[in-house]
């Protein structure tokens, strides 16, 4: 294989590798709410506002764009701020619908700004994301989140989503964890969100519907959420898996059409009928398989 | 007195659950807290320990006020507990459930662990080693890498008692520890509990099982529909009219 032939398949698979990555983010924004028990799907509110943020600076300022981004992901944070007082208040799904609500608000109030060109939304945003920037994005948010892990504040996030009443006689702050994760998830819905609209060149409103948040909310189920790699797996396996049985069904002679969603819905329901922790337990499952079940039934 | 109830009182709709409720625990007692069922002993320890507000009265520790703060904060002024149904984190190991309880004693900051300074690397050796020791305190260091939720029910009540004695509290309210243990885990548990009253700590248990609470505590205050029925020394309480009727039912 030459150095031209890398090059077209670099070109040919640049977007793949780039969405792999972006939905990573976003399937760890979601996460970080998971990871204290809370159902929060206001993320593509976060997303939508980090997306404008970024394109507005980008037309009007002369700003780099490392500084760009961090206000991306610095408006939605704070944004979250205001919002998760009233909200985290809520459990279960009245969190869950609050939540919807807040990005459904989002979204219809860019609808609305003239500003940006209503519901059409701004075209032509320069591209000023590279592949390796979203990775860089994605490997400081894994590594923030494998920190986290087995600290004093991870295990406290643990107890708040194992039984918060619990962990509040322990002494431990809940409100205060899960509105810092709430931020958390802002900020990197935010961060997603610029760099996602200066790879795409276009910014509109239609991008961040409530559809986008059941995306990333598969994401880290299919993933699993008991890890924090999880959600960033499940990305990564359902932003390929489409691209796979294309490729696959062409070899075959399989016309493309119905057969192909069918296939990835099929996929996606054997996951959670057979993974309920995800693809990430997929390893350890098949080693409980090889040992046989009565040796594993009692191991911690 | 390290811990007063003046006259607290909680309802549920118009139930009167807890009713006037007064009493004392002082630093290193080893307080009762009996009473039939129904009585509201487990209200009082949650109003204690703040998971509901009283609707009147005062809760105080060392003189402080805590009966409208927030339950991370009375466990900050050293308050924890035990739960008469159990409330570890079933996911988490028994040695991992004991280090959350060691939340408000660590303090080593996310900074510097983000930055893998060594400071940190020794501080969390030494929180899981607390952890282990107070494993080995209420004999279970053999299951320390179990998951909560694969010990026995004995097993779990000891794993919420280290996790509660994890962050040093000053009181250690214990509801009903000894349920579902056999004979020889109440003994121990027995020990345990005069272990930390010498130690310092003031206990308020909650029991049923009689002869421990005769054993162990230096005073009783008995609860009968939310009221104090009788306080008093375990002897003057074993005798006492009123708590005789109240268990054995009769007039009233």
């Amino acid at each position: 294989m030459n150095l031209e032939s890398l090059r077209d398949l670099w070109l040919t698979y640049q977007s793949t590798v780039a969405f792999i990555g972006l939905n990573g983010l976003l399937a760890l924004s979601v996460y970080t709410t998971l990871a204290c028990g809370q159902l929060s799907l206001g993320q593509a509110g976060f997303m939508a506002l980090g997306g404008y943020t970024g394109a507005i600076l980008t037309f009007h300022s002369a700003l780099p764009y490392p500084v760009v981004l961090a206000a991306a992901a610095l408006v939605p944070a704070l944004l979250a701020v205001p919002l998760g007082f009233p909200v985290l208040r809520l459990k279960g799904v009245f969190l869950a619908i609050a939540t919807i609500g807040f990005g459904e608000v989002v979204r219809i109030f860019f609808v609305n700004l003239e500003f940006t060109n209503g519901a059409l939304g701004l075209t032509a945003v320069p591209q000023r994301t590279r592949v390796w920037m979203i990775y860089a994005a994605l490997g400081v948010a894994l590594f923030v989140l494998w920190r986290l892990r087995g600290s004093r504040a991870g295990y406290a996030l643990e107890a708040i989503r194992e039984d918060e009443p619990a962990a509040r006689t322990m002494g431990i702050h809940a409100d205060a964890y899960k509105l810092a994760m709430l931020v958390l998830g802002a900020a990197l819905a935010g961060l997603a969100g610029a760099l996602e609209v200066h790879f795409t060149f276009m910014v509109a409103p239609s991008t961040y519907s409530f559809a986008r948040v059941v995306e990333m909310l598969v994401y880290a189920v299919v993933g699993g959420t008991a890890i924090f790699f999880g959600p960033a797996v499940g990305a990564a396996f359902l932003t390929l898996l489409p691209e796979v049985l294309r490729e696959v069904g062409s070899r075959v002679g399989l016309q493309p059409g119905p057969l192909r969603p069918f296939v990835n819905g099929l996929v996606l329901l054997l996951v959670i009928l057979f993974l309920p922790d995800g693809i990430v337990s997929l390893p350890r499952r098949l080693h409980r398989a090889l040992a046989g079940r009565g040796a594993a039934a009692h191991a911690p | 007195m390290l811990l007063r109830l003046e006259d607290v009182r909680r309802t549920f709709g118009g139930v009167r659950a807890v009713d006037g409720v007064r009493f004392e625990v002082s630093a290193g007692e080893v307080h009762g807290l009996i009473g039939p069922n129904g009585a509201g002993k487990t209200t009082l320890l949650n109003l204690v320990s703040g998971l509901i507000r009283a609707d009147g009265g005062a809760i105080s520790l060392d003189g402080r006020r805590i009966d409208r703060l927030a339950s991370h904060r009375i466990a900050a002024l050293g308050i924890t507990r035990t739960y008469q149904n159990i409330r570890l984190f079933p996911a988490l190991t028994a040695a991992d459930n004991v280090l959350v309880g060691e939340h408000l004693r660590r303090r080593d900051p996310l900074w510097k662990r983000m930055l893998f300074l060594p400071s940190v690397r020794s501080e969390e050796r030494a929180a899981r080693a607390t952890a282990l020791d107070l494993l080995a305190r209420v004999g279970l260091s053999e299951r320390a890498g179990w998951r909560a939720a694969n010990l026995s029910y004995g097993e779990q009540r000891r794993v919420e008692i280290a996790r509660a004695l994890a962050s040093e509290p000053r009181v250690l309210l214990l509801d009903e520890p000894t349920a579902g243990m056999n004979p020889a885990e109440v003994t121990s548990i027995a020990a345990l509990i005069r272990n930390l009253a010498r130690g310092g700590h003031s206990v308020l248990l909650v029991e049923h099982n009689v002869k421990l609470v005769m054993d162990v505590c230096e005073r009783i205050t008995v609860l009968d529909f939310g009221k104090v029925i009788a306080d008093g020394v375990p002897a003057a309480i074993a005798r006492d009219p009123a708590v005789v009727a109240a268990y054995l039912g009769g007039d009233r």
